[in-house]
This record gives C-alpha cells, structure tokens and sequence, in this order.
C-alpha cells in the first residue's frame, strides 16, 4: 500500500475508460440524439429541420399507435398477472414435497431458455385453425369446438398471452422458489401449532415474505411486455389487422419499412419516458438503497 | 436483489419448506391434478414440434397434431438443416447455425471479459465516478431498444461497418454490458476484503490483483455468464435483424424469415424441424446445466 492512492486509482480509471466511453456513446449519447431527432421532420434520413412537437402531435393523433398502445395495455396486465399467479401457484405445488419434483422443475423452466422466436412460432402452429389443436379437437369427436383465436381480430391479442405466459412463468416460479425456500421453517411450525390452515399462512405471511421475489419479478416481465416484439413478429407479424400491433412494432416498423424516423423517434422517447418513469422510482426504493457500493 | 445474486444461494443443497404433506388427502389429489394439467400445457408444445417434424405432409393434412407419426420420416430435418428457402436462397438454416456460432463466441467471450474488469474495478477499487457510471449502466439495461437503435444505425454506417460481423458482435457486447457488470460486482463483493488487500501488500498492481487473485477464484460465477449470455446472444432476434447483415442473419431471424415469409402452402415439418434445430442450442444449455441455469436468472434478473 506504499504507492499513493492516485496513482493506484489510474488503472482502475483505464480500465474502466472502455465502459465510460460505451455509457456516454452508445447509451446516453444514442438516447439523446433519438430525442433530438423526434423534434425534427426526419422521413428517410435524419434532417435538423426542427418542428417542435410536430411528430408527437402526429403520433397521438396515429389511429395505429392508439391500438399499439391498447393492445399493450391489455397484453401486459393479462401477461403480468397470470404469470404471477401461475408462476406462484407453481413454486407452491414444488415446495409440497411432490413426487418427480426435479423433473417437473425442468419442465416447467424449459420454454424460458426457448427465445421468443421460436415461441411464437411453435404457438402459431399449435394455434392454426385449420391444422392445429382446433382440427385435433374436431376430429376427436366435437365438430362444433372452436379455438380461431390467431385469425380473429378481437381475440388475436390473447394468443400472445398464452405464448408469453407459457414462456415467461417459469421464470417467475424459479425466483418465488427461492424465496420460499428461504422461508424459516419455524413459521409453519407456528401456524400448525396455532391451527391456521396453510393457504392462509401463504396468502397473510408468506407472500409479504416474497415481496422482494415478487417485484423483482414484476419489473423483468414488465420490461419484457414494453421490448415485446420478437413474440409478435414470429406469432401474428401483428395482424390480423392492426390486432396485435404493439409500440416497440410501430417503432420499428416506422424507422425501418415506412421512413418515418421521425414519428418512430418521438415513439420511442415516449416508450423511454414511459419506462423511466416506472423504473426510477423502484431503482431508488428497491435497488439503490440496499445495494451501493462494492465493498463498505 | 444482491441476495438472490449472491452465488452461494444457488450452490446449497435446498429443501422443501413446505407445509408437512398430510396422507392421500383431497388437497393432495388436487395438487396433482393441477401438476399433470399444468406439466401438459408447458410440454405440449415440444411434444407437437417433435411428432410434427417427423411427420410427411400428407399426414399433417390429416389434421391429428397430437397423433404419432404414422410413417417415421427424417426427411422435414435433412430439408430444414440443408434446403429450407429464405426467399430465393434455398440452402437451409445450417446457414443461420454457422452465421450464430461465429455471432455467439467472440460475443460471449469479449462480454464476459468486459463484464469481469468492470466489476472488478467497480467492487475493489471504486475510482471517482464509479457509482454513476453503474447506475447509467443500470437503467441502460431496462431503456427499450428502440430509444438506441437509429444513431447506431448512423454511427455504424458512418464508421462503413454497419451490417458487419464487427457490428453485430460490438452490439451484443455494448449490451450485454450492464448484466455482465452486475454479475461480477456482486460475485466480488462476496469476497473478502482482505483478501484484495493481501495481495495489495505484496505489492500487486491492479491487473496482477486480477489475473493472479481474482480471476482463478471467478470460474463459478464465469460458468454463470457463459450460460447467461450464450443463451442471450443467442436467442437474441432483434439486433441481428437491424445490426447483422444478410451475410450474417443468425439463426432466428433466419429461421422467422423462413417460416413467416413463405409464398404458397408452407411445409410445417419443415417449419417445426427448423424451430427445434435454432433451439437446440439454448435447451441443450438449459438441460446440461442444471441448476446454474437458474443461478443466472436470478443473478441476470436486472436484465429485460
């Protein structure tokens, strides 16, 4: 420890330059020079013709992101709940010394490793009315069951929820059963003692308990719903109709098919306030506080 | 979060917690109920792919998806692997395969390394600043895509690399920052000060420190990476659609291309060996690795 403190400190800056120049380039540089672009009339290149808030009275005034963002809507509260609840249900049921309990474990963990991709598409087949389960089922003796979820424009949007909670609750079961098996076994003992019968002690004490599971959890598939794309673009391509367009879709689709950088632009500064204005919030409670610093 | 993060979590044995099982009650039978109806609705889809994929189309037509297949066939894998047609070009996602791999590696080993630096001189050093450049990479880790994607675009073409293999893998590695960073800053807060200080005393510099004292003592949590990032990178469809290439589409924006963009009757055993064949790599990951598959969610978990 003889060297002086500055100069100790000189190879960790050097070290770190790498990761300051990608943070002030291709993070915060990147993100301001979107919202720059968003104020601009840019179509097929960028132009610093600038229009005020032009491109975000536009955008609202865009019958396709008014959908994107309903359908977003609907999709992310149907997707964020019944993965919580199923993914809770399931690290229930594991934590009830089951039998086959590793097997089951890996069956319900697998699609997660799965991309969204290959989600989506296994689902459209699955899903097919004229090949899939609807035509199984028909077959099978009821010539009246029905199941055209993908084609039907008011249904379409749940076919996204079906393949995205098949996808994502295994996630959310793996992080609630860690926290359950952190659980002191001296609360069950308690409550047989006191007769309180076990749902109870889930439900009053074990789910505050998991609170920490639970929002972590929370905030990876809300973070996920706002990034949906890939999901959509392999399972619906956002059809039929305007039915499952989603606004990481219409940015995209505006920044790379339709020359609209600058309607994309003001899009997705909107997607980033959105997300800021959730994240920063739990990022002070949840995070910041507990976790500062490397060493004291 | 830096509890559920912490390697050691992960690597003991856990029990079962649970309330005491009572004998066959009803609360019993109903539990296996909702495990059968529940294991049926994860693995349904993999069973269908498989039977699908073995299936010719003659008998898909027939409409009995869950069927076995009557007349074993490989044929739908030899032509997915070596003949399924992305537009024009009809040579068959061993094409997207090849173009993934080479993506993947230098993607997954270059992070990693960022990753294991960063954290190291974030955790044991802490020069000026250090706490903001973490919590910008931080809340870049939840920032939508969306809000980088066009003056990437801009700068890689600027720089006349855009649409490179170089662009791809800067791309996965500028991203793949944030969690990368996190994993190894928490792995090496768990270790001991003193430890840093010992070999502070004997005179090691910042780099000996690491690559003599730290990095011998990260294999466990390097495992985790590896997992975490191959898995990433390569699932990953949205940068390799905007940042790769046509001459280096990895293998799921190829395998989209040739499933969702097929003129006339679309071959599904085709379609379903192709799907399995691009997720044959990240289940294969996933079953091999066990319970480090899990370690990663957990200690990844910042990550979208």
């Amino acid at each position: 420890m003889t060297e002086p403190r500055r100069l100790r400190n000189i190879a960790a800056q050097i070290a770190l330059t790498p990761a300051w120049l990608i943070v002030a380039f291709a993070y915060v540089g990147t993100v301001v020079w979107t919202i720059v672009i968003s104020f601009t009339s840019s179509k097929s290149i960028p132009s610093y013709n600038f229009v005020g808030w032009a491109q975000y009275a536009r955008l609202f005034s865009t019958d396709r992101w008014y959908i994107s963002i309903n359908n977003i809507i609907i999709f992310g509260v149907l997707f964020l709940t019944i993965c919580l609840v199923i993914g809770f249900l399931l690290a229930v049921a594991l934590d009830q010394k089951i039998m086959f309990e590793n097997s089951y474990r890996t069956v319900i963990l697998y699609p997660y490793a799965m991309s969204f991709v290959v989600t989506g598409l296994i689902w459209q087949w699955m899903l097919n009315p004229a090949l899939g389960i609807e035509k199984t089922v028909q077959a099978l003796g009821f010539p009246n069951f029905s199941f055209d979820w993908i084609i039907r424009t008011d249904m379409a949007i749940y076919t996204l929820v079906i393949a995205g909670v098949w996808q994502a609750s295994g996630l959310v079961m793996a992080l609630m059963l860690a926290g359950l098996r952190g659980v002191d076994g001296e609360i069950w003992k308690a409550a047989r003692v006191d007769g309180i019968p076990a749902w109870r002690v889930y439900l009053f004490i074990i789910v505050p308990i998991l609170r920490p599971m639970i929002v972590t959890a929370v905030v990876l598939l809300s973070i996920g719903v706002v990034k949906a794309f890939d999901l959509v673009v392999a399972l619906t391509k956002g059809g039929p109709g305007l039915s499952t367009e989603v606004p990481a879709k219409f940015v995209m689709d505006n920044l790379f098919l339709r020359a609209n950088i600058g309607l994309a632009t003001a899009a997705s500064t909107v997607m980033l306030v959105t997300v800021l204005a959730v994240l920063v919030p739990w990022f002070y409670t949840e995070y910041a506080r507990r976790n500062r610093g490397g060493h004291a | 979060m830096s509890s559920i993060a912490s390697p050691a979590a992960g690597s003991r044995v856990v029990v079962a917690r649970g309330p005491r099982p009572q004998s066959l009650t009803a609360g019993r039978i109903g539990l296996y109920c909702f495990i059968l109806v529940t294991a049926v609705y994860f693995l349904a889809p993999l069973y269908v792919m498989l039977m699908t994929s073995f299936k010719s189309m003659d008998e898909i037509r027939l409409g009995n998806i869950f069927n076995l297949p009557q007349h074993f066939t490989l044929q739908p894998w030899i032509d997915a692997w070596l003949h399924a047609c992305t537009g024009l070009n009809c040579t068959g996602i061993s094409v997207g395969f090849t173009n993934s791999v080479i993506i993947t590696v230098p993607s997954v080993i270059l992070s990693i390394a960022a990753g294991a630096i960063n954290g190291y001189a974030l955790s044991f050093w802490k020069p000026r600043g250090a706490n903001v450049l973490f919590a910008i990479l931080l809340l870049g880790a939840f920032v939508p895509y969306q809000a980088f994607l066009y003056p990437l675009v801009r700068v890689y073409s600027t720089l006349g690399l855009f649409n490179t293999l170089t662009n791809i893998i800067t791309v996965h590695i500028i991203f793949g920052l944030p969690v990368m960073t996190l994993l190894f800053r928490n792995f090496y807060a768990g270790i001991p000060m003193e430890l840093f200080k010992a070999a502070r005393v004997d005179g090691a510099g910042f780099w000996r420190t690491f690559f003599s004292v730290m990095l011998p003592m990260s294999t466990p949590i390097i495992i985790v990476a590896v997992i975490l990032q191959a898995t990433n990178i390569w699932n990953d469809f949205l940068f390799g659609l905007v940042f790769a290439g046509r001459e280096n589409l990895p293998m799921t924006v190829q395998l989209n291309n040739i499933v969702n963009s097929t003129q006339g009757e679309r071959a599904y055993n085709v379609d379903m060996a192709a799907t399995i064949l691009t997720a044959l790599v990240p289940l294969a990951i996933y079953f091999f690795s066990g319970r480090w598959f899990v370690r990663g969610i957990a200690a990844g978990a910042v990550k979208g």
